[in-house]
């Protein structure tokens, strides 16, 4: 039997977890457009660009404040419970040796990959496995961040009743800041994503139904 | 991309559709009370009174930690901040053994209180005030509620605003009925002659122009949220 790429429940929490993040990117947006400012009144954060400026309608899921933080804080269960069964299965299962970047591992490979996709070296680097030492590094990089987003989010959510988490982070204004600071990181992570599945059309059915992995040619 | 490649695709495509569907089934935002989004809003009421922690105080901030006037924002429902009726007295009654009419006078007899905390409001912004006032907590004493009571509703001169706490919010040592800001006393589109203040929940709870306080053993409404906003808000 050849080896599954990718086993189901990675599949199932991959897509679950596609729809969860619009869900709530898209509720948060819409909060975020009843007061668009980073900073508290009167003393907003100079380094943020977009002060004042709501984000685009389009992007936005809730239709106004109230139904927005509905969405949010009913879906923040499902999108947290299902980070939870991936990353329990991502060590139980030992997938985590193909994705996690290494950097004795991978560290090499990372880079000339690095160098390769840029145009700045010819030679392709070594095959190796599912991932290249690129795509490790930034999935991890994923990895480190998705915790932040969620501990920043309860700290928003619950300044009082969780004063040790939100002084952490700084306080309620920095730590609303460093919730939508890494919603854009995670962003710019799903935008090359989605650039790369597009140029690597394979890997989108490896991901739905789990195709076999294949044997390159050299 | 070959035949059997696209059909997958396609086939992936519309299973990810149709969760969304599924999944979108029960949350419209327009009522967000009803379907799956008021069954989570329960769930999370739940939640927000097993973290709640009567005795958790929020930080009293130091003095010249108010923001600056202008920074500090005033909401109002109707077009104008009403002014208080001829005679105003606040009227503390519901399931209690002793209900008292109290005058301003009245009040400021009572022990006065100032706490200094962080505001915060539903739409996300924080600013900074000191409040002075009496504890709800002190009114309670004086009133004696049922022990029955387990919400406490506050009414407002302001047309048709009100809201409705859980008891152990509204007896919280941060939760006082304020008449001063800032060290001056509470101004009209702030909500004189007295209004509700708390560290522990969000600024729409917090009623101006107090009318009424009502010692109850069922739990009401508010003006924001019957409109769809959430009851709890904690923060």
């Amino acid at each position: 039997m050849p080896r599954s790429a990718q086993p189901l429940l990675i599949r199932l929490t991959h897509w679950a977890h596609a729809a969860l993040f619009v869900i709530m990117a898209g509720s948060g947006l819409q909060i975020l457009a009843a007061f668009p400012l980073l900073g508290p009144r009167g003393e907003p954060f100079g380094w943020y660009p977009f002060q004042g400026a709501p984000p685009p309608g389009v992007l936005t899921i809730g239709g106004w404040l109230a139904g927005a933080r509905a969405w949010h804080f009913a879906f923040a269960w499902l999108f947290t419970a299902n980070a939870l069964v991936y990353l329990v299965y991502f060590f139980a299962s030992g997938a985590w040796r193909d994705r996690l970047f290494l950097p004795r591992r991978d560290g090499r490979n990372a880079w000339e990959t690095a160098l390769h996709d840029l145009r700045l070296r010819k030679a392709a680097p070594a095959a190796v496995g599912l991932y290249n030492g690129m795509q490790r590094l930034v999935y991890t990089g994923v990895l480190v961040i998705a915790p932040l987003l969620v501990a920043s989010g309860l700290a928003i959510y619950k300044p009082v009743q969780l004063p040790r988490l939100t002084a952490l982070l700084g306080g309620y204004d920095a730590a609303r800041a460093v919730h939508l600071g890494v919603l854009v990181l995670l962003a710019a992570f799903l935008v090359l994503h989605v650039v790369q599945v597009a140029l690597h059309p394979r890997t989108l059915v490896g991901m739905t139904t789990g195709a076999a992995r294949r044997e390159e040619a050299p | 991309m070959s035949g059997s490649t696209r059909r997958r695709f396609l086939e992936g495509g519309l299973g990810a559709a149709g969760l969304l569907a599924v999944g979108g089934l029960g949350c419209d935002g327009q009522r967000p009370q009803a379907g799956f989004l008021g069954l989570m809003d329960r769930v999370n009421e739940r939640f927000q009174r097993a973290l709640f922690d009567p005795g958790r105080l929020a930080p009293e901030l130091g003095e010249g930690a108010e923001s600056l006037p202008g920074d500090f924002p005033a909401y109002r429902i109707g077009s104008d901040y009403p002014a208080p009726p001829e005679g105003w007295a606040l009227r503390v009654g519901g399931l209690v053994a002793r209900p008292v009419t109290l005058s301003a006078e009245a009040l400021q007899r009572l022990p006065r209180t100032r706490t200094r905390v962080r505001h915060h409001c539903v739409e996300g912004w924080s600013a900074v005030a000191a409040w002075d006032g009496v504890r709800l907590s002190e009114v309670a004493r004086l009133v004696a509620p049922d022990p029955r009571v387990r919400y406490v509703e506050f009414r407002s001169f302001e047309l048709g605003y009100y809201s409705c706490w859980d008891l152990e919010s509204a007896l919280h040592p941060q939760t006082i009925l304020a008449y001063g800001m800032n060290g001056e006393p509470l101004a009209r589109e702030f909500g004189a002659p007295l209004r509700l203040y708390s560290a522990v929940k969000l600024g729409y709870k917090m009623v101006k122009y107090l009318s009424e306080v009502n010692f109850l053993p069922v739990r009401t409404g508010g003006y924001w949220e019957d409109r769809g906003y959430e009851w709890f808000a904690g923060v």
